[in-house]
């Protein structure tokens, strides 16, 4: 031990002497304490602030100017937007968003069908709002309908043609048999005895037929309107086939990540389990493929699934130039997920699993009731996360040929319709304005769920 | 299970083979030795198309020229980020907001996008080589490139370098010292000081000693282009600033996540000590912050290394862009191509976090 009095220690920052009472401050509160407190609390930060300050009024007002006052809003083609012909100076030249603003969206998709896009636009906001909001009822249905019912009516809508209605037919006949198997077994329970054990059969049995089976077949019936809906849309308007090569803009990004999003989560949570499974083949083979994902750049599983999937299959089945690069970002986002869902699987504690355990649950019953729903909750903030990055990283699709929201603006600015001096600024900027406030958007509301997950922990 | 797997390896090998024997490609790594016959701006080591360059040189050009890339990115990214991840938790308002400007701003759009708008809106439309702009020290800049002054070493030139080594292993063998004298006995000794006499003060005095035998070359207009000095290519420069950018917006959320792990008890027995704001983020708030940064900076900087394929988007010369893209068209050999990338990026990942484990163990906390 030794001895730390004030008089022993050497180091000069240990005062050795009391301070002087200072006078009491002039002022605590009102906006002079507060920029005394918060902007010039030493003179380092005082010349900090001013250097900010001087930083702050050297750029904004030019990039409001460039952007706001001089904008050229409204206008045909180019001549609107150069400073000769417009006789004043010229900003940003958001005339040529406005006319290309179709094109950013749509892409190629032929005007007369992309009602088809709109359907599957609001479609994909309903499940998203359906998911996302925390008041929402019936979250069971909301999910059936975005990771089942959405992707079948999505590629009908879109791709239309043949295959995509002989498709419809058979998922409708399908629902069909579906539910005229489930109404034969909610009057006889019996017949499922393999399935549910006595147990479960007891209570099944107790109930009214009408009750039992009732949630599966709410899902049957949804996706019996929905596709019915299709099948009218079909009969009367007609879908004719829409090739994937004309697909683009802001229809491709977003279809890339919610494809990602509805593949990436199920075999993420599969590799998750596989991980942690006690089967050394299983757990070998998820380490191995998580590892290896994320260890290479997305651009090279791009390249790989553009140049070498089609080498993998048989070459009658050769993939859709769309289909490539969507299983190559799938399986790069289900790595990622992977490592979310392990974190939240480690995170339950042991006493669930054993509690499970001591209810005489299998491992599947376990998982699906009792650990999955709570791992997934706490990890609702790493998987929007992952979904940011997954978001930002559609735009490399373009570097294999897609025509993605990015891709169709970089298309733009040799179109020699509008090449000005400043299209190319506007543009990026209308990019940077549009990922941001989408990325921004998904990590406001993780920061929610992050605060109204954390709720129970408050002192 | 196994069975599956092994199944659909197996079909997917059979496939591939039978496919390429249609498109008559070959297989195997003969191609190596084959000339290549492209040529590379930027690379590091001599390669070009006449002078009978191989397609195992491009790979080496590329990735020399990613590991360069990568490498000075991770510092940039690194004294950046810490720089921001500070200022965000400052108390000073107008800098916080800044910092947080910074990293919302630069972490919601994507890289590619980003790398557009360093590459082709801000480097692109620099005046041509006639008008330059003329920067401190007799370096031009246009759109062409960085331009900076060549040194050339005069007889005695070699004494300087030798005398940055010699300061450089000097200082380190100092602080070593310095570190243990006040561990044992409780004194400072002035390390910072030391070590900005051994690295510049000892150098400039042999450079003056030898009797200034730098030289510089300077750029200068020959024709329509610029002659002399050493030329930094835009592609690099976009590239270097994006992905620095880009990452450092990232390892500032993880400085500042490291700074709040780090209880607020803490730094206020910092402050009852009498230690000043400074001297308490160096000596107590950081070395244990470090313990929660390290991790996921390290994947920071795999992400980085990672990113840097995004090079293919503005041409510049690296693994992806060289390899990937130009010597897989020229010999259609995907599968051989492909592979051999994806290697060389798991091998950098695994090195790299192994460097970092080590790294991580050292400064991990010892409990009893």
């Amino acid at each position: 031990m030794t001895d730390a009095t004030t008089e022993n220690a050497p180091y000069a920052f240990v005062r050795k002497e009391t301070l002087e009472q200072e006078p009491a401050p002039l002022s605590v509160a009102g906006p002079l304490a507060w920029a005394r407190a918060n902007l010039f609390s030493s003179p380092l930060n005082a010349f900090l602030t001013l250097i900010c300050v001087w930083l702050v009024i050297d750029t904004v007002p030019g990039l409001v100017r460039f952007y706001l006052i001089d904008a050229v809003w409204t206008g045909e083609n180019r001549d609107a937007c150069l400073a000769g012909k417009a006789g004043r100076p010229v900003g940003a030249c958001w005339a040529y968003v406005a006319d290309r603003l179709q094109y950013f969206i749509y892409g190629s998709y032929p005007v007369a069908e992309r009602w088809r896009v709109n359907i599957v636009f609001a479609m994909f906001a309903l499940g998203v709002f359906w998911l996302l909001w925390s008041k929402a009822p019936l979250k069971k249905i909301g999910a059936f309908f975005f990771f089942v019912i959405l992707p079948a009516s999505a590629f009908i809508l879109l791709l239309g043609g043949d295959r995509a209605v002989g498709f419809l037919r058979f998922l409708i006949l399908a629902s069909f048999a579906l539910a005229a198997l489930y109404i034969v077994l909610s009057f006889a329970p019996r017949l499922m005895r393999f399935w549910i054990g006595e147990g479960q059969l007891a209570v099944e049995e107790a109930a009214p037929p009408w009750l039992r089976f009732y949630r599966p077949k709410r899902l049957i019936l949804i996706a019996l309107v929905v596709f019915g809906v299709l099948a009218l849309l079909d009969d009367r308007i007609g879908l004719p086939r829409v090739d994937t090569g004309l697909w683009g803009g802001m229809t491709v990004t977003f279809l890339i990540s919610a494809v990602g999003i509805v593949f990436s989560l199920p075999l993420g949570v599969l590799l998750a389990l596989g991980r942690r499974s006690r089967l050394p083949a299983i757990q070998l083979l998820s380490v191995i493929f998580i590892e290896f994902v994320r260890g290479v750049p997305l651009i090279t599983v791009l390249f790989m699934a553009n140049t070498m999937l089609p080498l993998f299959v048989p070459q009658e089945w050769s993939p859709d130039r769309l289909l490539r690069p969507l299983v190559g970002v799938a399986l790069f986002a289900a790595a990622y997920m992977a490592e979310v869902v392990r974190g939240g699987l480690q995170a339950i504690p042991k006493g669930q699993y054993e509690g499970a355990m001591s209810l005489g649950l299998g491992y599947w019953q376990m998982m699906r009731l009792i650990i999955l729903p709570q791992a997934l909750r706490i990890v609702i903030p790493g998987i929007v996360n992952t979904f940011i990055g997954l978001f930002k990283d559609t735009t490399l699709v373009a570097i294999v040929g897609i025509f993605d929201f990015l891709r169709t603006i970089e298309a733009t600015l040799i179109d020699p319709t509008w090449a000005t001096p400043v299209t190319r600024s506007t543009g990026y900027a209308f990019a940077a304005i549009f990922y941001f406030l989408c990325c921004w958007g998904m990590s406001r509301y993780s920061i929610a769920v992050e605060k109204r997950l954390a709720a129970g922990q408050k002192r | 299970m196994i069975a599956i797997v092994g199944f659909l390896v197996w079909s997917a090998a059979s496939n591939a083979i039978e496919n390429l024997r249609a498109q008559k490609i070959a297989s195997g790594f003969g191609f190596w030795h084959n000339a290549a016959g492209f040529d590379v701006n930027q690379k590091l080591i001599p390669f070009s198309a006449s002078g009978g360059s191989t397609y195992g040189d491009a790979f080496l050009v590329g990735l020399l020229n990613t590991l360069l890339v990568s490498a000075l990115g991770i510092v940039f990214a690194t004294i950046l980020g810490f720089l921001v991840g500070v200022a965000r938790l400052s108390n000073n308002w107008v800098i916080a907001k800044l910092a947080m400007i910074y990293v919302e701003g630069i972490r919601n759009i994507p890289l590619l996008l980003q790398l557009f708008i360093w590459y082709n809106a801000v480097l692109k439309p620099l005046p041509n080589p006639r008008e330059s702009i003329a920067l401190p020290a007799g370096a031009l800049l246009n759109n062409r490139g960085l331009y900076l002054p060549d040194p050339q070493l005069g007889p005695g030139g070699g004494l300087i370098l030798w005398a940055f080594l010699i300061g450089l292993a000097a200082t380190f063998v100092f602080r070593a010292w310095a570190r243990r004298q006040q561990e044992a006995t409780g004194r400072q000794y002035p390390v910072g000081l030391v070590a900005f006499c051994l690295i510049a003060a000892l150098p400039a005095l042999v450079y003056v000693a030898t009797g200034r035998p730098v030289s510089f070359v300077y750029p200068e207009l020959a024709g329509f282009n610029l002659r002399g000095g050493i030329q930094i290519f835009p592609e690099f420069v976009a590239l270097l600033i994006g992905l620095s950018t880009y990452t450092a917006a990232f390892i500032a959320e993880v400085v500042r996540a490291g700074i709040l792990a780090v209880s607020k008890g803490q730094s206020e027995a910092a402050h009852a000590l009498g230690l000043r704001n400074g001297p308490t983020l160096k000596l107590v708030v950081i070395p244990q912050a470090m313990r929660v940064i390290i991790p996921p900076l390290t994947s920071n900087y795999l992400n980085l290394t990672k990113n840097s394929s995004l090079a293919v988007v503005i041409g510049y010369p690296d693994l992806v862009q060289v390899f990937t893209g130009t010597v897989l068209n020229q010999t259609g050999q995907a599968v051989e191509v492909v592979a051999i990338t994806m290697a060389v990026y798991l091998t950098i990942s695994l090195v790299t976090s192994l460097i970092m484990n080590i790294y991580n163990k050292r400064m991990a906390l010892v409990e009893r």
